[in-house]
């Protein structure tokens, strides 16, 4: 029998893959480097993609990681920085010397793939862009080795410029040689934080402080002796000029206050595995307080058909050349040379440590302080559930709160950032949805490991419309395009339904009636 | 967990709970029960716009809203009317079509030329032809709405149980009784069954068919732009609007005809369907071309055979699906669904062509003969 066709569905609309390659890698750090040679060395057709560097106006968005304001003019010149980039990893010239197809300032914001509730791709695909214009590409075997992302975490005075991630200052000091900053003061101890103090070093910058909240110090890694390190400390506040940061404010537990002069903040608490486009492809999430948080379950390997996950994406943390061996691993695997990757967590929950240095800085801040700096929501009215100040208030809605919520049921994220706004900006909850995450399972008393989380979407970084448009979509979009679901009948008025007029409209508007 | 009340209703969608919070003002003691979350599915991923003329209950939504923030005691972020721009001629024509036909019913709708539009819509183009611009309609902020909705239900001593779906309804003598859950049993004197695309797993049972398809459809929503004097502007083959917060919100275009899950659906997926929004948004505002689209999203609706909703009662069950067009007519919706429980018959409005029973004589294969059929995978 024929298979009738309603020419305003879906069917058979979206286009294949603009390109297609044997292999697409997505990263070029150690993970995405490592991976993409081992395929190139099997003989393997490579795209070896990255995101860096990033355009300037993303990065002052705090996307992909949180820059706070602290790159230098030298992130104006795109074509300087693929230079500093690429001397500042040697494996991507041996990437081009591999023939490697190797592309960067090249974003992956979007992957498909049909699943549960939808079959209409011809195949899966990437979207891509390079800041000019976006298309689609698909694969045979997809590795994402997409790194981690910066923890940050509010506290009085955070939301001002010089208040950065750990891996955004990596990224600014070392691959773009584009740091603004002189003196830092460094949140944590662990070996995120240890690294960090250790390359503003190199670059001559001065560490005035590394603070840790807990009694001792948390990383493995040897400390130089005269780093300043203050175990047992609080961080009060930043404060600053015009240009930002100029100093924070720390107090023993129980001691006086002390300030130490600084331009920069650098949270070194933790970071959180990249997982936004194994999720949009379908993947599941699950929390492991040691892998940093939300993760795909596995770790290391194929997370979905032909879709493999390598590094930090996977809550790697340590040396680089583990990062590297997994890379490897995870490669061999995808072709089929190889056995399983092994997924290295170390035992450190790092959703506790997160949890101890959220706690204290909610101690010492206010709770006017911003929890979600895009769209100004401050901690009371994230746990009060108030609308944005733009709406008012009536004393009914002045009552509800997180609590009332609860009684319905389990905190729900997504329904908290819908009723307060709270990570519906720019950054899209980069800077804030961790410690949403936390500040409801806090409020709710549940532990770290149970805290609710929002979803991520496609694009999995903003895009301008002129970019993401298709604008050399295939005829067949438009045929049968419509407002809605284009059944004829569905917007007759009600008074003409049954008459002569009926008639008519269907054949004047057909189904593409608006809205 | 048990209990009785006076009206259960199946659905924490936006028409349910208008309807649940219609009932609590009348004095009803009223359960609303639902699968998943309060508004979770296509309650709070719709357009949010509000000005279905075709429908019979048109009017009293229309009176409805601009008292809505007041009546719930919640922010709903109604606004009043909206624009519809072109950028082609088959679209100018379209629209002053539609500016006839709604004339012709009594609302009034302006047609106006492109530097009219441009002026009302400055992030519109050259490219504006011109459009119509609807002096009655508007739009809110759905997932606001529908939280509204059940706090004010709540307010009033009504019930929501979250994450408790229904997995049988007890009748005896040809009246319901009562409906099971893995939480309990809960009797009622009547019951509302609102449920979306679940609407027909549920009433199979007891012997009731009422036919209905699900489809996915998507939207996608950019970073704010300065806000316009109405918010409320689509046009160009799409339906949406700018947000009190500026964010330009929009969908449109295929859908995706899907298979009903009992439990409701397992994923919301999107597709690069979200690349031709892209398109025709920058096409409709092209001095907006260059703002970061941040999010888009699919929901999941239920549509009957002939796209109209079905609002009907049998014995002491009321059947409520308003097929895919439920949010800018909920507050009118509730109004009905409460007129068919407590009084039989809806007091404001005909809306006896919207009956169940319409459909008695369909064909068991009505979705294959209209091709409404899901994809089989690649």
């Amino acid at each position: 029998m024929t298979r009738i066709h309603d020419p305003h569905a879906i069917d058979g609309k979206i286009a294949a893959p603009d390109e297609t390659h044997d292999i697409i890698v997505v990263g070029a750090g150690p993970a995405g480097l490592a991976a993409a040679l081992e395929a190139a060395r099997a003989g393997r057709q490579v795209l070896l993609i990255d995101e860096h560097p990033v355009p300037a106006a993303l990065a002052g968005s705090d996307v992909p990681l949180w820059f706070g304001g602290r790159a230098s003019a030298a992130l104006q010149a795109p074509e300087r920085l693929i230079e500093t980039l690429v001397e500042s990893e040697p494996l991507i010239a041996e990437a081009f010397e591999a023939g490697i197809d190797v592309r960067l300032g090249t974003t992956a914001w979007g992957l498909w793939r049909n699943r549960d509730g939808s079959a209409a791709l011809p195949d899966a695909m990437l979207g891509l862009s390079d800041g000019q214009r976006s298309w689609t590409a698909g694969f045979g075997e997809l590795v994402l080795a997409t790194g981690a992302r910066d923890c940050a975490l509010a506290f009085a005075g955070w939301d001002q410029p010089g208040v950065m991630g750990a891996l955004a200052f990596q990224t600014l000091a070392q691959r773009y040689d584009a740091f603004a900053g002189t003196r830092v003061v460094i949140l944590g101890s662990g070996d995120l934080a240890v690294e960090t103090a250790l390359l503003a070093r190199e670059r001559g910058i001065a560490v005035a402080a590394v603070i840790e909240v807990r009694d001792t110090v948390q990383g493995g890694a040897a400390l130089p002796d005269d780093l300043p390190v203050l175990a047992a400390h609080r961080l009060i506040r930043a404060e600053g000029g015009i240009n930002g940061v100029e100093r924070v404010i720390v107090a023993p537990d129980g001691g006086a206050e002390q300030v130490i002069a600084c331009d920069t903040v650098i949270l070194a608490i933790d970071t959180v595995p990249a997982i936004e486009l194994a999720e949009v492809a379908g993947a599941a999430v699950v929390t492991e307080p040691c892998r940093g948080g939300a993760v795909i379950p596995g770790g290391a390997g194929e997370v979905l058909p032909h879709v493999w996950l390598a590094g930090a994406a996977t809550g790697l943390t340590g040396a680089r050349a583990l990062a590297e061996a997994q890379g490897r691993a995870v490669m061999a695997a995808a072709l089929g040379l190889g056995s399983d990757p092994v997924t290295v967590a170390d035992g450190f929950d790092r959703m506790a440590y997160r949890a101890d240095w959220l706690r204290a800085l909610v101690a010492t801040s206010p709770d006017t302080t911003l929890v979600c700096q895009c769209e100004e929501v401050s901690r009371a009215d994230l746990i009060g559930v108030q609308p944005p100040g733009y709406l008012s208030r009536p004393e009914r809605m002045c009552a509800r709160s997180l609590g009332t919520l609860l009684e319905d049921g389990p905190p729900d994220a997504e329904q908290v950032k819908r009723l307060t706004r709270a990570g519906m900006g720019l950054c899209q909850g980069r800077r804030c949805r961790e410690q949403i995450s936390l500040l409801l399972a806090m409020a709710a008393n549940l532990p770290p490991k149970a805290a609710p989380r929002g979803n991520w979407r496609v694009p999995v970084r903003p895009l301008p419309l002129a970019v993401m448009a298709d604008w050399d979509q295939a005829e067949k979009m438009d045929e049968g395009w419509d407002v809605w679901f284009g059944i004829n009948t569905q917007w007759i008025p009600y008074r003409d339904i049954g008459t002569e007029a009926e008639q008519r409209h269907m054949a004047e508007l057909g189904g593409n009636m608006h809205l | 967990m048990s209990g009785h009340y006076d009206v259960i209703v199946i659905g924490a969608g936006v028409t349910g709970l208008s309807s649940a919070w219609w009932l609590a003002r009348d004095g009803k003691s009223v359960l609303v029960l639902d699968k998943g979350v309060v508004g979770a599915e296509a309650s709070s991923r719709n357009g949010g716009g509000a000005s279905h003329y075709q429908s019979p209950l048109f009017a009293e939504e229309q009176r409805l809203w601009p008292m809505m923030d007041d009546l719930l005691g919640y922010p709903t972020e109604h606004q009043r009317e909206r624009v519809i721009i072109s950028v082609t001629q088959h679209e100018f024509e379209h629209y002053n079509y539609i500016a006839d036909m709604c004339t012709a019913m009594g609302w009034q709708a302006d047609k106006i030329d492109g530097d009219t539009a441009r002026a009302m819509v400055p992030i519109a183009g050259d490219n504006c032809l011109g459009g119509i611009h609807l002096r009655f309609g508007g739009h809110a902020n759905p997932q606001r709405t529908v939280q509204a909705y059940a706090w004010a239900l709540q307010d009033l001593g009504g019930r929501i149980i979250q994450h408790c779906p229904v997995t049988a309804i007890e009748t005896a003598g040809g009246q319901v009784t009562a409906v099971q859950t893995p939480r309990g049993r809960f009797s009622c004197g009547a019951l509302v069954v609102a449920a979306g695309p679940q609407i027909s797993g549920l009433l199979a049972p007891i012997g009731i068919d009422v036919p209905l398809m699900a489809g996915r459809a998507e939207m996608i929503v950019t970073e704010p732009a300065p806000l316009m004097r109405l918010g409320g502007v689509d046009g160009n083959g799409l339906y949406g609007r700018q947000t009190m917060r500026g964010n330009l919100a929009f969908g449109g275009g295929p859908h995706e005809w899907i298979e009903t899950q009992a439990e409701g659906p397992r994923a919301r997926p999107t597709t690069p369907l979200s690349r031709s929004l892209a398109r025709r948004v920058a096409e409709m505002f092209p001095k907006a071309a260059h703002l970061n689209v941040i999010r888009s999203w699919a929901g999941i609706v239920e549509n009957t055979p002939d796209g109209r909703p079905i609002i009907d009662r049998i014995d002491n069950l009321v059947i409520a699906t308003m097929s895919g067009v439920g949010f800018g007519l909920s507050p009118a919706t509730g109004h009905a669904v409460r007129d068919l429980v407590v009084d039989g018959t809806c007091s404001f409005t005909d809306i006896a062509k919207l009956s169940l029973a319409r459909f008695a004589g369909l064909a068991p294969d009505w979705r294959e003969n209209a091709g409404w059929l899901p994809l089989v995978s690649a």
